[in-house]
């Protein structure tokens, strides 16, 4: 049970992913879509999020103690993950603008962002 | 310099190209993205000879050694793509001032330029560096600077099949950023060194292996190997002949690369192909590529869409030797990787001639082309001929590889299914000869041959497809030494 509590940043991804994953592929509308596609990256990062966390580890700058020499066997939390995510998040806004303007100008040419709507469109030219 | 080549190969035109965005006129915008391209090629082939002579060269960015920096590695593989990327792009570039200032409005051409130059930078990066999470950040360069660049094909249903591509790469690439992370969650390292090394150790944990699936599924998405394919055929009928052109080439090799890197240098044959039996999944998707996407491709009546199909089956074909885990197989990717680069190159790029023309590429469109533009249509039968894999041609070199390796494991079915490919090509590059040569040219409208800076370009690659198909020997070595690199591991 305490297993179970104690990875529960885990099932709150697992869940995130699948929900931001059934949408992209259920939803017609291509905004939802770009949304489900969102949700699915960020439960990515919040995944890697929780791989940097040590129990009980502090942030990782270095301990000095009163008279500024460092404190040895104090246990830091891995930076690594979080600022391999900072990257992650700029490609994902990046996608999400690029998605957006894609969207944007759909809707000019096609005057619906309905899939179902285009498929049809494009099957009556 | 020289010792900082690897770094420059990258940075050169990553710094070109927003200065290409900057100086804002189509003119000297495409004369920034022909210098990069010209450098890349430059760069890639100097180092290439340089693998060949001294082996694998380890490159530390910012002079952070390797665990914690940043590693640029190059071995024979990944010199190889690069100059293939490299060559692609030196020869996509010429080409593409003229068919795109018929294609794009002017006042977005210094953008596709600057897109072109970054979706480059993108694939150069993913084939020379060796750190996992850096080919994450590469692959997502090319693939938006992609995503863009289709988005500028004329008619609107280019915006849709970007659209559908930004929505399935970027899925991909979520799916190979998990298996990143589970790699590293297990080891504590993303430089692919490390990860060969360390990964054995943990190889029994079930984390891998979710790892390992996570990864063959993001990256096949990438490749479009069946039947995962279906961004593919849209966006290479839509977008400019240009971009077709280019990313035909390049985009969906450099992730057969990825798919090699990952699956024998990081997991290691063992893993791969005997713990997860990756020849299971492989190999019968590759079959019913060639198979179905070449019958699929038999009923086109837009030449663009035919060979997007046909491309999807030659993907399989690379994935086919990929699958086999013999040398003599994974040659035979390789080989078919660089062959296939030349051939739909100039098949595409032929079709840009017939675009720039008679503004469609409708197969009843073409009646008697054959006549009005001989030259254009003379490099599309003979490009054709290398698909269809006729000897003298590379295509023939490649299919001669692959049915050696089908042979070599008493497999004959598998090499009935590359002959049978074979004869499906010839019946839909037949169909599209047929309507240009023996169809009847309407004689209301005048066509003119393509200019002449269409044809240069086009016939390069004929002539090249020709060239290392008379003489493969030297390709052929490379691809060997590359194929015995890669699956003899790391030293």
């Amino acid at each position: 049970m305490s297993d179970a509590l104690g990875h529960f940043n885990y099932w709150a991804v697992v869940v995130l992913m699948m929900v931001g994953f059934y949408t992209l592929i259920a939803r017609g509308n291509l905004v939802k879509k770009l949304i489900g596609l969102n949700i699915f990256q960020t439960s990515v990062i919040m995944m890697y999020v929780s791989f940097g966390k040590i129990t009980g580890g502090t942030a990782p700058i270095l301990v000095e103690g009163d008279h500024g020499e460092a404190v040895e066997h104090v246990v830091y939390s891995n930076p690594i993950p979080h600022v391999l995510m900072l990257t992650a998040i700029v490609v994902g806004v990046a996608t999400l603008a690029l998605g957006l303007s894609l969207v944007v100008r759909i809707k000019e040419a096609y005057g619906t962002i309905d899939e179902d709507e285009i498929t049809a469109k494009d099957n009556a030219q | 310099m020289s010792e900082n080549l690897p770094a420059l190969l990258i940075v050169v035109p990553l710094m070109l190209a927003p200065v290409a965005a900057l100086v804002g006129r189509a003119g000297a915008s495409w004369a920034v993205a022909t210098a990069a391209c010209w450098w890349a090629l430059y760069a890639s082939l100097a180092l290439l000879l340089r693998v060949w002579d001294e082996g694998v060269i380890r490159y530390a960015l910012g002079g952070w050694p390797a665990p914690y920096g940043i590693e640029y590695r190059i071995d024979l593989a990944s010199a190889f793509v690069a100059l293939i990327v490299a060559v692609i792009g030196a020869i996509a570039i010429p080409y593409a001032r003229t068919s795109i200032a018929r294609e794009v409005a002017e006042d977005r051409a210094p953008l596709f330029y600057t897109a072109f130059i970054l979706s480059l930078t993108g694939l150069l990066g993913i084939s020379i560096t060796g750190d996992v999470f850096n080919v994450f950040v590469f692959l997502e360069i090319s693939s938006l600077s992609a995503y863009s660049m289709i988005a500028l094909g004329q008619d609107r249903r280019a915006l849709t099949a970007a659209y559908q591509y930004l929505i399935m790469g970027s899925t991909g690439a979520t799916f190979i950023v998990i298996g990143i992370g589970l790699m590293y969650v297990m080891t504590g390292t993303l430089n692919m060194v490390d990860l060969a090394e360390r990964l054995p150790q943990v190889a029994d944990n079930r984390t891998i292996p979710v790892a390992f699936t996570f990864l063959t599924v993001g990256i096949t998405l990438k490749l479009a190997l069946f039947p995962l394919h279906l961004w593919l055929p849209n966006a290479y009928t839509f977008a400019p002949s240009a971009v077709t052109a280019f990313m035909a080439s390049t985009a969906t090799k450099v992730s057969v690369y990825l798919l090699l890197r990952f699956f024998f240098t990081i997991f290691g044959f063992q893993f791969s192909f005997e713990r997860m039996q990756l020849d299971m999944v492989l190999m019968p998707l590759a079959l019913v590529a060639i198979l179905a996407m070449s019958l699929v491709a038999i009923y086109q009546a837009n030449v663009k869409r035919l060979l997007a199909f046909s491309s999807v089956a030659q993907i399989g074909y690379m994935v086919l030797g990929i699958s086999f885990g013999s040398v003599l197989g994974v040659t035979a990717g390789i080989l078919h990787l660089f062959n296939h680069a030349l051939m739909k190159g100039a098949l595409f790029m032929a079709m840009g001639c017939v675009m720039y023309r008679i503004g469609s590429v409708r197969i009843e469109k073409m009646a008697g082309l054959g006549k009005a533009m001989p030259w254009t249509m003379a490099a599309f039968v003979l490009a054709g001929l290398s698909l269809i894999g006729v000897p003298l041609t590379v295509g023939f070199v490649s299919k001669w590889y692959l049915v050696q390796a089908a042979l070599e494991r008493d497999q004959w079915a598998v090499a009935g299914v590359v002959m049978v490919g074979s004869l499906m090509a010839l019946v839909y590059i037949w169909k599209v000869v047929e309507v240009a040569y023996f169809g009847e040219l309407d004689p209301d409208h005048e066509i003119q041959e393509a200019p002449l800076s269409l044809l240069v370009p086009t016939w390069v690659l004929v002539i090249a497809s020709f060239w290392f198909g008379i003489d493969a020997t030297g390709t052929a070595e490379v691809a060997t030494a590359a194929a015995e690199s890669l699956l003899r591991g790391l030293p």
